[in-house]
């Protein structure tokens, strides 16, 4: 049978973000799939260069308006251990509280796609009302429903006070309600999971070998998470179990994350309850000495991963965000092949994919045939283009 | 008499477009949720369509990126007329956080006219509510379209 061709996006209606898809059909069946990013790539990690360390939270934060919270959190672990700075404990509370808060708004926010995207706009509405309650909570603690500025180099900006702690302990109740309904549709209502049982599909092991991360992994079965693997914050003193299933498609990927849910209500409830007294943030300097640190964290998405380089000035030298989507489009070629072009849809969505978070790379291409160039050959590069113009820079530390 | 009814159909029922052209999500989810119950936009008449050529307003998101441009163009250019571009959240005005970055041109109105702007990092669905129920007012008004003037919507109505 002859194969068609057939572009989706940049601007398509199940796609939120712009980004490119070519298919390669041959009748209904996908026989490959290519990926076309970059309408996002905005050139945050050079824009980080040239701000100071406090202005680029704020701009990190930017990466993505869903996981605001776990880039910046991510970017200050790594520039606190360079700077060797240790947080007040109530600080890491506070951190790891709207952590949980923001992984909750974002599986929610998810499950409601997921729904839109087999035609289930009930799910969708329903889980974003539930959602706002999380948009409250964020609001009342933070000052702002998506972007919330929390972090700070050495600690948290804002405290939480024990009438806020009372007003998330008794909206908690409310939403294990709602998301045991869910849990209940999700393994109950046979329209809901004939559309999702066996749809891109991902075998365990080749979870393992396209490095997924996240839902993703855990949805195939792998027990992969950072908060696990390499604590950070409190989570290894509040201890908390890796939900994982081993359905292997889109199904099992929504059995995680409304499971997730539930364990993060748990997890709130310890946090909130445990919540201990002391500062909420060191004095740091602002000049940060001269290293390099590498931060992970899992957000909501899998893992994320942040590498600083600083120089002992105010402002980093070298910033890297390693975004979890992009762990995971590697394996979306495996997802889709094989499936059907009407299934595209929902399996791009249960990778709850974010493209302003993983338009970081660049790729250069020079007309006749593309390649990637790294670091240091972009470095070797620059030397020799300035001294073909007489100006000698390799005495120049890298 | 069909021109009349017309417009009473565009402004009592206006089919939106969201395009996202290169914003962080956070404006995206806003407006998404201003579709959804708690604010529920659809009592104006708002719906959300799927492709540019049955949209009056389009609803655009973050800066315009270099790669995004053209597309932008593109879709402005597929839609048909009257059409009325709201540009939602700071980086789509100005740039924003974003602005002088290598790879971003500016805001939307670098790349395509501008009929309302709604500031918020991210503007709120409240704000966005506002903007759109504004922006239907101006639509009203004006015997051409064509000639509508801007609408700024925040602190102090100008800019």
């Amino acid at each position: 049978m002859s194969q068609i061709k057939i572009p989706i996006g940049p601007q398509h209606p199940a796609l939120h973000e712009p980004e490119s898809f070519n298919l390669i059909l041959e009748g209904e069946t996908i026989v490959d799939a290519e990926v076309k990013l970059g309408y996002n790539h905005r050139g945050i990690e050079k824009a980080c260069e040239s701000r100071n360390y406090i202005q680029d939270i704020y701009l990190i934060e930017r990466v993505c308006g869903i996981c605001s919270h776990s880039h910046s959190t991510c970017f200050v672990q790594a520039v606190e251990e360079i700077a060797g700075v240790e947080v007040p404990l109530r600080a890491n509370y506070i951190r790891t509280i709207i952590g949980e808060l923001e992984r909750i708004h974002s599986h929610l926010l998810w499950l409601g796609v997921a729904g839109h995207e087999v035609g289930f706009e009930t799910l969708f509405m329903y889980s974003w009302r539930d959602r706002e309650i999380i948009m409250d909570i964020l609001a009342l603690i933070s000052g702002n429903r998506v972007n919330y500025a929390i972090n700070t180099i050495g600690g948290v900006r804002r405290d939480i006070t024990s009438e806020e702690v009372a007003q998330i302990l008794a909206n908690l109740q409310t939403l294990t309600e709602r998301t045991e309904f869910y849990l209940k549709l999700v393994n109950d209502e046979p329209t809901f999971m004939g559309r999702l049982f066996g749809v891109g599909k991902l075998s365990k092991d080749m979870a393992i070998s396209m490095g997924a991360v996240g839902p993703m992994a855990r949805g195939s079965g792998v027990s992969r998470d950072i908060r696990q693997d390499d604590p950070y914050g409190v989570y290894s003193q509040i201890g908390f179990k890796i939900v994982t299933d081993d359905h292997a498609d889109v199904l099992g990927r929504v059995i995680v994350r409304v499971n997730e849910l539930l364990e993060s209500y748990r997890m709130l409830r310890v946090l909130a309850e445990n919540l201990p007294e002391g500062p909420i943030a060191v004095k740091v300097p602002r000049k940060i000495p001269a290293g390099e640190a590498i931060a992970r964290y899992e957000a909501p998405r899998g893992e994320d991963i942040h590498y600083v380089r600083s120089n002992g000035t105010e402002m980093p030298e070298r910033v890297k965000v390693r975004a979890p989507t992009l762990a995971n489009l590697a394996s979306i070629r495996e997802m889709l092949r094989g499936g059907y072009l009407a299934d595209f849809p929902i399996v791009v969505a249960a990778l709850d994919p974010c493209f302003s978070c993983t338009d970081r790379a660049i790729r250069l291409v020079d007309g006749k045939n593309d390649h990637v160039i790294d670091w240091r050959q972009l470095r070797e590069y620059s030397i020799g283009w300035h001294k073909q113009r007489g100006v000698e820079l390799s005495k120049i530390g890298c | 008499m069909l021109k009349k009814l017309v417009k009473w159909a565009r402004v009592k029922s206006p089919w939106i477009l969201h395009f996202n052209t290169g914003a962080c999500n956070a404006c995206d989810i806003e407006i998404l949720a201003a579709l959804t119950p708690r604010f529920d936009l659809e009592r104006f008449g708002v719906q959300l369509k799927a492709t540019p050529r049955h949209a009056d307003v389009i609803l655009c998101s973050g800066p315009v990126t270099k790669q995004a441009k053209d597309r932008l163009t593109r879709i402005y250019e597929q839609m048909p007329e009257p059409k009325f571009v709201v540009a939602v959240g700071t980086c789509a005005i100005s740039g924003g956080v974003f602005d002088g970055c290598y790879n971003v041109e500016g805001g939307i109105d670098s790349t395509i006219p501008v009929a309302a702007y709604i500031p918020g990092c991210p503007a709120s669905p409240e704000a966005i509510i506002d903007g759109v129920v504004k922006l239907l007012e101006r639509i009203d008004q004006p015997e051409h379209f064509q000639e509508a003037r801007p609408v700024y919507i925040g602190e102090g109505e100008s800019k």
